[in-house]
């Protein structure tokens, strides 16, 4: 089984929240879109999301639709109020350089697949 | 459970709610009170009936109402050995006795269990009268009885709201609970519909209708705070059958609602787009989750989205 925990280590994250917990999260699938009524379309429970979409509201969606993570790109910074509600939420908030398109193949290769339509 | 297996969620909220426990819970709680203390006038011999009889492994030693010691079955076996059954308990026993007040949090006896070794602690109130002994077991077992009681009050709390249905006759019962929504607020974007969630829980609802109610009311409360200028409320209606949602606000409105309907068709201005939202498929991903959505929008007056989800 993979964790957010294996992710974070194979892809070389940097972990913005929810240290503690990331060895108890599993990841069973995939999702990536910057549009957050796709995400709430087609994410599924247990994703973990790649986008570079970075204030609060990607916690909220993250937490309604039970995400694993989310993973933002392109080095973009999320917003301190984005961190907080991640903390209070309990959602790891994971940041790179690598743009969408690399950590999406970067996770394929770790077997975390999304869903085909 | 392996090492390997993930901690679900229930089991890390008990382990967390242990670590709150022994900081909560004060050693006069957990510890026992039936003293079976020893005199140090008394023997060696004697203290391996009063140990073997009472099924304990040591016992304080009381002079005048006082702490004076403990002796514990260490000491014994240690005077065992060396022929001294008939030695006094006051050259055996231990006068240097660690100590704990019984307001003190089970934290600090279970510290200086972990420190110094020790099987027991004799507990004392704070005018020095010594009015118990806490032992690991005590801890443990303190422990444990505590969280059977949380146990069955989050369980009678949730028989209650599960059965709110049940318990409560009418014609047609129903709960009705109103989240209003703040106009541009993008910091509260989601909280109506992450508490409606959490509400739906509670009260026993199948997870899959909480999540399409969830996805649906997110939707028609983002529309709400992207759109308005003066924002709107969330009415949710629920029964055992069915639940209603109802978003309705007072303004601008939606000039022609079929178009609106059609996935990818958005109003949105540019920076709305660059936050992640107004990709126009709000209204199409409502209609996907919903069993029946009726949208009525009269331009300058408001717009009033009802959703209905059949339960069962």
């Amino acid at each position: 089984m993979t964790t957010v925990a294996d992710i974070v280590d194979k892809l070389a994250l940097q972990v913005r929240t929810g240290t503690g917990t990331l060895r108890d999260r599993p990841v069973t699938g995939g999702y990536a879109s910057d549009l957050l009524s796709c995400v709430m379309a087609g994410a599924r429970k247990g994703d973990v999301w790649v986008t570079l979409q970075a204030h609060p509201n990607v916690i909220a969606v993250a937490v309604l639709l039970e995400l694993a993570a989310v993973i933002i790109t392109e080095g973009a910074q999320p917003d301190p109020e984005t961190l907080k509600k991640a903390e209070a939420e309990d959602v790891p908030v994971l940041t790179t350089t690598d743009n969408t398109y690399v950590v999406v193949t970067k996770l394929a290769a770790l077997g975390v697949l999304g869903a085909s339509s | 459970m392996s090492a390997t297996e993930p901690i679900s969620e229930e089991r890390r909220a008990e382990i967390t709610r242990i670590q709150e426990l022994i900081y909560e819970l004060k050693i006069g709680q957990i510890m026992t009170r039936k003293l079976i203390a020893m005199s140090p006038e008394q023997t060696m011999a004697e203290l391996k009936d009063v140990l073997r009889i009472n099924r304990i492994s040591g016992a304080p030693v009381v002079e005048g109402g006082k702490l004076a010691g403990v002796i514990s079955i260490e000491d014994l076996i240690k005077a065992l050995e060396s022929g001294e059954k008939e030695a006094r308990i006051r050259d055996k026993m231990a006068t240097n006795v660690q100590t704990v007040y019984q307001d003190e949090s089970v934290v600090s006896a279970v510290n200086r269990f972990a420190q110094f070794g020790y099987g027991r602690l004799p507990v004392l109130d704070r005018s020095g009268e010594l009015v118990g002994i806490v032992t690991q077991g005590d801890v443990v077992r303190g422990l444990l009885k505590r969280m059977q009681i949380e146990y069955q009050e989050e369980e009678i709390h949730r028989y209650r709201a599960s059965h709110i249905f049940e318990d409560i006759v009418s014609d047609q019962t129903g709960l009705i609970l109103r989240y209003r929504v703040k106009a541009k607020d993008f910091v509260s974007g989601g909280e109506a519909s992450s508490k409606l969630k959490r509400a739906l829980g509670r009260l026993g609802a199948p997870p899959q209708v909480a999540r399409r109610v969830a996805i649906a009311t997110y939707e028609a409360e983002m529309n709400i705070i992207i759109h308005t200028d003066k924002g709107g409320e969330i009415i949710a209606e629920i029964m055992p059958e069915r639940i209603r949602i109802v978003a309705t606000d007072s303004g601008p409105g939606i000039p022609d609602v079929e178009q609106a309907m059609q996935p990818g068709y958005s109003t949105a201005p540019d920076w709305i787009r660059e936050l992640g939202f107004g990709a126009g498929m709000g209204l199409s991903n409502i209609q996907a989750c919903a069993d029946k959505m009726t949208l009525n929008s009269t331009m300058g007056v408001g717009s009033r989205l009802e959703i209905v989800f059949q339960v069962k």
